[in-house]
């Protein structure tokens, strides 16, 4: 199992985000499917332990995340945040930040092929791009790390119809020529039935159902 | 240097200016004659005060009486400058730290280098300058700080989410923090002589210093306080970024959700 919850809560400023929710996510492309504020993001951030649940325990293949180390469970498990939130300067900056994290030489035209970008955008400074092009450059430089798993939060939420299809293309292709695990958060139900397999809903916090995207967004 | 008598009248007198600024404040409806009275007030009280305890300490003769002295300086001055840092968590000990090492590095550097001999009467002035500096520097550059990171959170974060360290992500935040800190003293000292006259000097020709020594005591002052002030600054915020995070290199939750990425 790539990623399993286990009657995990979290409370923000008093009120309670994740409520007793327990969750598995098999290798392959996952959804989280579930309307605003029910916590999906928060669930994303667990899993890269951006933050850690208050009770309840979450596991990456099997061990405890906190049992991990967090620098180097981040380089296995890249999170692109809903907003893109590039560092200053250009592209091929963000990309070569990014790898050299891995100490990795970054080949720019294969990563940027691979988010739907042309080898052009390179020295493009990132100020300058339109949303969907950050976007497609925050999920460039995720794969400069060569991580295993992407996080993926809302990554068509702020874009227009032909944007989307394009981003959601490029995820198909991720999973198909990299064999990555995904996880994407999504609030669209057709969005999860386009691209993944299995499919955990929840709903306040709370898990609503789970299983194979076929039998439940039928 | 021939000293000059100052009569409590003529600080009275002087007070008509005060008058003038509170009539402004009232004319234009600033709502600043409380303030203006209570600055009034305070600095001649704590002027005064400091006035007997720097003829004490000079009576006296005593270097363990003048590190005294800056010790409660030090420990005034970083509570001051917490106030201005409310944003940053558990911004008293990385203050305490930065003013006591920004006033132990200068002043043992203008010692040992035999600029000042070790007297009260140079310690002391230059001590609360150096601390004072240090203060206003320090405080500027947490309250940058505090600002940067909860602006900066979702870049921080997402910085985080490729597996850079608490140290790299903060970077671009502390390195902005410093700058605050420090440019004002940078851009006064480049403008010193042309626009404003700095107080040491100023003070020194009152008194009847001959003006080419008043010149070379204030370049002293102003090269030991940029010192001051970067020290401070650098100490201060690379101490206190990490109370930013916790120790898995996570965004430390504030408790109101303010920073934290949107759910």
């Amino acid at each position: 199992m790539l990623f399993e919850l286990e009657r995990v809560s979290l409370r923000r400023g008093g009120e309670p985000v994740l409520v007793e929710l327990s969750a598995r996510f098999p290798e392959g492309v996952s959804a989280v499917v579930g309307p605003s504020g029910s916590g999906k993001s928060t669930l994303l951030r667990l899993l890269d332990r951006l933050s850690d649940p208050d009770q309840g325990v979450v596991r990456f293949r099997g061990t405890d995340t906190r049992e991990l180390d967090p620098l180097q469970l981040r380089r296995e498990v890249a999170l692109v945040p809903q907003l893109p939130a590039l560092l200053d300067g250009t592209v091929a900056d963000n990309i070569g930040f990014a790898a050299g994290l891995s100490d990795r030489d970054p080949d720019l035209d294969r990563l940027l092929g691979l988010a739907g970008l042309g080898g052009s955008f390179a020295d493009r400074d990132v100020e300058r791009l339109s949303v969907g092009e950050q976007q497609r450059t925050m999920i460039a430089r995720a794969l400069a790390t060569e991580p295993d798993v992407l996080l993926l939060d809302e990554p068509t939420s702020a874009l227009d119809e032909h944007a989307r299809d394009s981003v959601e293309r490029t995820v198909v292709d991720l999973h198909r020529k990299l064999g990555n695990s995904i996880v994407i958060v999504t609030h669209d139900p057709e969005q999860a039935r386009r691209l993944a397999e299995w499919v955990v809903r929840i709903d306040a916090g709370r898990l609503v159902d789970q299983g194979a995207a076929a039998g439940m967004l039928a | 240097m021939t000293g000059i008598d100052v009569t409590i009248g003529e600080v009275a007198a002087s007070l008509v200016l005060v008058a003038i600024a509170a009539a402004i404040s009232r004319w234009r409806g600033a709502g600043l004659e409380a303030d203006i009275g209570t600055a009034v007030v305070r600095s001649f009280v704590q002027l005064t005060a400091i006035g007997f305890v720097i003829t004490a300490i000079f009576d006296e003769d005593s270097l363990l009486l003048v590190l005294a002295l800056l010790a409660v300086m030090v420990v005034f001055g970083a509570f001051t400058a917490r106030a201005r840092a409310r944003h940053v968590p558990g911004a008293l000990t990385p203050l305490l730290i930065a003013l006591a090492l920004s006033a132990t590095a200068t002043l043992g550097l203008v010692l040992g280098l035999g600029i000042f001999p070790a007297e009260p009467r140079y310690l002391v002035p230059v001590g609360g300058m150096v601390i004072g500096n240090a203060m206003t520097a320090s405080a500027v550059a947490l309250n940058r700080l505090g600002d940067e990171m909860r602006t900066e959170a979702p870049r921080i974060e997402a910085t985080l989410a490729l597996g850079a360290t608490s140290r790299r992500a903060a970077a671009p935040s502390v390195r902005r923090a410093l700058r605050s800190g420090t440019i004002a003293l940078v851009d006064s000292t480049k403008t010193t002589g042309l626009i404003f006259f700095p107080g040491t000097m100023v003070g020194m020709l009152l008194a009847g210093a001959d003006p080419t020594d008043a010149v070379r005591l204030q370049l002293i002052l102003l090269y030991v306080l940029l010192g001051a002030v970067a020290i401070s600054a650098l100490t201060a915020t690379t101490l206190a970024y990490r109370n930013f995070f916790t120790a898995a290199e996570q965004l430390r939750d504030r408790g109101d959700g303010a920073g934290q990425p949107a759910q």
